[in-house]
This record gives C-alpha cells, sequence and structure tokens, in this order.
C-alpha cells in the first residue's frame, strides 16, 4: 500500500492524475463543440451538410480508438504535419467523442416536436436561431443522462493516450511495473484514481440534471 | 455564417486524417539471411531434476511452457507468417529447455506483456520466463532468476549518418525516444535529453527513421536487433551506459530448477553454443559477440 509515497512515486502519481484530467477537459470540450456543429450539420437542410454528418459519424464512430491514435500521431508526419503529442491525443479522443455526443444531441432533437420548429419558423427566424435558441437549449437538458455515460466513458478512453508519448495515468502503471512494484498495489492507486474522476463527472452531471431537468 | 465556416475547417481536419490513414507503414521485414546458423541442442534425457514442482508439472503435461516476448526483432520475435520464433532470447530459451530434457517440439511459447511476467511466473501459467528480464532486488522479491546470461547496458540507436550523437553526454536537447514506462526514461533526462514515450520501440524507430526524433536509447541487446532489421539504415551508437543483467525468470520457491538453468546456462556457454547463438541473431546489427557474463548463483 506504501508504494505511492516511496520513492518520489506520488510526484509522478499526481502529475499522471493532472495530465488525465486535463487530456479529458481538453478532448471534452473539443468534443462538444464539435459534437454540437456535427449535430446541427444531420439537421441541417443543406445535403451537403448531412452528408458530411453522415460521413463522419461513420468514420469516427466506427474506428477503434487506438487505430484514431495511430493515424493522428504517426499518419500525420507523413503529410508533414507536426503536432505536440498532448495535442494529437487531444484531436484523436475530441474527434472520436464528437461522434458520440452528437448521435446523442441529435437523439435528443428528434425528441423535439416538430411543432416547436415550425412556430419558430413562422415567426421569422433562421434555421441557426431555431437551433440555437429553441431546439437545443431544449434537447440538452432531454439528453442529459445518456450524455453522462459520454463523458464518463471519455476519461477512461483517454488511457489510450498513455502508448502515445502522454504520460496519463494507465501509462504510470508500466512506469511503476519497471521499477518492480506489485501489480496488483499499482492497479489498486490507477483504478481508484480513474473512479475519482469518473465520479466527479457523473457528480456534475447529475447536479446539472436537478438544475435543469424539466418536469414532465 | 459561422456553421459553414467551421464545418469547412472540420472537413479539412477530416481529409486531413483520411490520408494520414492511407501512410504507408512499410518498415523493411526482418532480414531472412540465414547463412549464420544457431546450433541444435541435443536434448538431454537424464536431466535430474527431482524436487522441482515445474519441471514436475511440464512432465505431466508433457510440455515446457515458456514466456517469451514477440515483438523484439532478433531477440524474441514472433514470425506470424511462419509462425515460429526467433531471437537471442529464444536461443536462450531453447538451450535450457534441451538440458532440461526437452525437445523443441516440447515447447509451447506463451507471449508475455513485461508487466504481466511476475503474475505469469508466480501463477504458474509458465514455466520459465527469457525476454530481456533485468534481475533485480525488488523483482527478486517476487521470482527467481537463473543467469545473468547476457550483460545489456542502455545505449543509443541513431540514423547511420548521424555523426553528433556520439554518447549520452551528446544528447543534450536532442529529442531521444524510448518505451512509456521504461527506466531508460529516468536515466537518459539526467543527461538533459527531451524524451518521448511510445508503447513500443518499434513506433520510436518508426520515428527514427521519419526524422522526429534524433535518437532511440533502451538496453543495446534491443537496439541491436532494430539496427539488424534496419541494415545500412541505422546504427548503435556503442557506449554503454547502464548495467542490465538479463535473467531467465522463474518461480521463486524452485531451487532445483534455478540450479538446472543455470547449469545449463554454464554448459552451452562453455561448448560455444551461446556464441553461435549471437552470431546467427544479433550480431546481424555488425556488433561481436561479448563474452558470456559470470552467473550468480544464489
Amino acid at each position: 500500500m506504501g508504494i505511492l509515497f516511496e520513492d518520489h512515486n506520488f510526484s509522478l502519481f499526481w502529475h499522471a492524475f493532472v495530465q488525465t484530467i486535463e487530456l479529458s477537459a481538453a478532448s471534452a470540450l473539443l468534443a462538444i463543440v464539435l459534437g454540437t456543429l456535427l449535430a446541427a450539420c444531420r439537421v441541417s437542410p443543406v445535403p451537403v451538410l448531412r452528408a458530411f454528418g453522415t460521413v463522419w459519424i461513420g468514420v469516427f464512430r466506427n474506428t477503434p480508438l487506438t487505430l484514431l491514435f495511430f493515424a493522428v500521431t504517426f499518419g500525420l508526419p507523413r503529410v508533414d504535419v507536426h503536432l505536440p503529442a498532448f495535442l494529437c491525443a487531444a484531436v484523436a479522443l475530441g474527434c472520436y467523442t464528437a461522434s458520440f455526443v452528437c448521435e446523442v444531441l441529435r437523439a435528443g432533437i428528434n425528441t423535439i416536436p416538430i411543432g416547436q420548429a415550425e412556430a419558430a419558423r413562422s415567426l421569422g427566424m433562421t434555421f441557426s436561431q431555431t437551433l440555437t435558441l429553441i431546439v437545443l437549449p431544449q434537447a440538452g437538458r432531454a439528453v442529459l443522462g445518456p450524455m453522462s455515460s459520454v463523458f464518463i466513458a471519455l476519461p477512461r478512453n483517454s488511457a489510450i493516450a498513455g502508448a502515445f508519448n502522454v504520460a496519463e495515468l494507465l501509462s504510470l502503471q508500466q512506469t511503476l511495473s519497471e521499477r518492480g512494484y506489485a501489480i496488483f498495489a499499482i492497479f489498486f492507486w490507477i483504478a481508484l484514481a480513474y473512479l475519482c474522476i469518473s465520479a466527479a463527472v457523473g457528480l456534475a452531471f447529475r447536479t446539472l440534471e436537478r438544475k435543469l431537468a424539466v418536469a414532465a | 455564417m459561422l456553421n459553414r465556416r467551421t464545418s469547412a475547417a472540420a472537413l479539412a481536419v477530416l481529409a486531413l486524417a483520411a490520408t494520414a490513414a492511407c501512410g504507408k507503414s512499410g518498415s523493411p521485414s526482418a532480414s531472412t539471411d540465414s547463412s549464420v546458423k544457431a546450433a541444435a541442442y541435443p536434448v538431454k534425457t537424464d536431466a535430474k531434476l527431482d524436487g522441482s514442482p515445474t519441471i514436475a508439472a511440464a512432465k505431466k503435461r508433457g510440455k515446457l511452457v515458456i514466456g517469451a516476448k514477440a515483438d523484439q526483432p532478433f531477440l524474441g520475435f514472433e514470425d506470424v507468417t511462419t509462425n515460429t520464433r526467433n531471437g537471442f532470447d529464444i536461443e536462450v530459451a531453447k538451450m535450457v529447455a534441451a538440458d532440461l530434457g526437452f525437445s523443441e517440439s516440447q515447447i509451447e511459447w506463451k507471449t508475455i506483456a513485461s508487466a504481466n511476467r511476475e503474475t505469469a511466473l508466480s501463477g504458474g501459467q509458465i514455466d520459465y520466463y527469457v525476454g530481456t528480464y533485468s534481475i533485480n532486488d525488488k523483482r527478486k522479491a517476487q521470482v527467481s532468476f537463473a543467469g545473468p546470461y547476457y550483460i545489456a547496458g542502455q545505449d543509443l540507436l541513431v540514423r547511420k549518418d548521424n555523426s553528433d550523437i556520439t554518447g549520452p553526454d551528446a544528447t543534450k536537447g536532442k529529442n531521444v525516444c524510448t518505451a512509456t514506462g521504461s527506466t531508460s526514461i529516468d536515466r537518459i533526462k539526467t543527461y538533459g535529453a527531451t524524451v518521448t514515450a511510445f508503447d513500443t520501440y518499434s513506433q520510436c524507430v518508426d520515428k527514427l527513421l521519419n526524422k522526429e526524433v534524433d535518437a532511440v536509447t533502451t538496453d543495446d541487446a534491443i537496439l541491436m536487433g532494430y539496427a539488424a532489421k534496419n541494415e545500412g539504415q541505422l546504427k548503435v551508437v556503442g557506449k554503454p551506459f547502464s548495467t542490465e543483467k538479463y535473467g531467465v525468470g522463474l518461480n521463486k520457491d524452485d531451487k532445483v530448477l534455478r540450479d538446472a538453468i543455470d547449469d545449463a546456462l554454464k554448459a552451452h556457454e562453455d561448448n560455444g553454443d551461446w556464441k553461435k547463438a549471437f552470431d546467427a541473431t544479433l550480431a546481424k546489427s555488425g556488433s561481436a559477440a561479448p563474452q558470456p557474463p559470470a552467473l550468480e548463483r544464489y
């Protein structure tokens, strides 16, 4: 149990913990922005945008995340794009998660009665106004539950970044086991750290739900 | 129209990712030149191993289960096209098996990742492990070691045309790649190098060939394997700056087996099999076989 407090392991652990949180936060931000835009594309009246949204979802939701990391880390340099490792990881993880955010949001949009959009149109609102002022706020509230699942999965998915030059929690396991610590003690602390992060995300969504949920 | 502009940007990213995915991932496959062959190891029929629970169990199942690495060229490598294993560690594992009374066909290989070595040994999933396994005190508390059968040292792998990285002192401010979590990271950092860490060394070698990093660092044995695989493109600097004693890992309580493996290593070092194994594998990197290290029986 003492492994955290010997050999300066704690500073390593803390650094890895913070890296996981930073990477999760950065990719969550990217995922929310991109995911919302994608959802808007998928319900937009412009066929090209709809097709773009569909292709994006098809590519990013169906490709294994590790493969996306590979494409960004080892593919981009071949076309002379050199990004720092953290950015590579955030892009891969953000684009992947965005596809899930988009689909959850789209499901929410589908729950809004068509009459709402028609009413907005009849008041002279444009498509973007209808979407941002009328439809998305309601859709967002409706999907808080499934959305929390997406964002609880995100920090755990970020573990893959450890293999691609980001010193996050799971890669710490390799450092510590190389130093000769028993694998179970290492995993205990790592699992606990992931649990803390997931629990915090879950709690945040629960609070949001309480504040925003519409009484049925 | 914010919408259109951002989606155009997003489209650009997608297109980029798509082209990236098509990038050539070719690295030359391991050279199959077999002009130098490792020796064949005659199987000992009179091996005395009474009192070894590991061997008793192996005899009962009729097979010896050996843990190894599968991704280290010329060291511990699994060729999935021919379904064979080859490399220096594999040869060492085979010569030990022969002296324990098991022929090559009675060996079952199991690929075990570094992090799982101790659990696999103490849990009895494998009988012994040969795969760049450094002997250290923390590990000795969990498993036993026979050997060492090779003394490696941390070294640097650079592109053949590189002349400014002559040793660890010359890595200050240079970009050096190594495996995530390896002890090599801590050591190279003390020389002021910028460290890049990936899951496998082959990823580092890819970055080295693509000139994104200046050097790859880890034990020289591993680097020699990659230099041999990329003959004419890469070279090992040859100034080791640490000492790693590679041992054969086995279950902690099995002293009979440990002594038997030590005897086997000694016998094959003395009769020249050890050197032949090196010449047939790692020597392809251009490095000559060193003297086998003295065994540390305990």
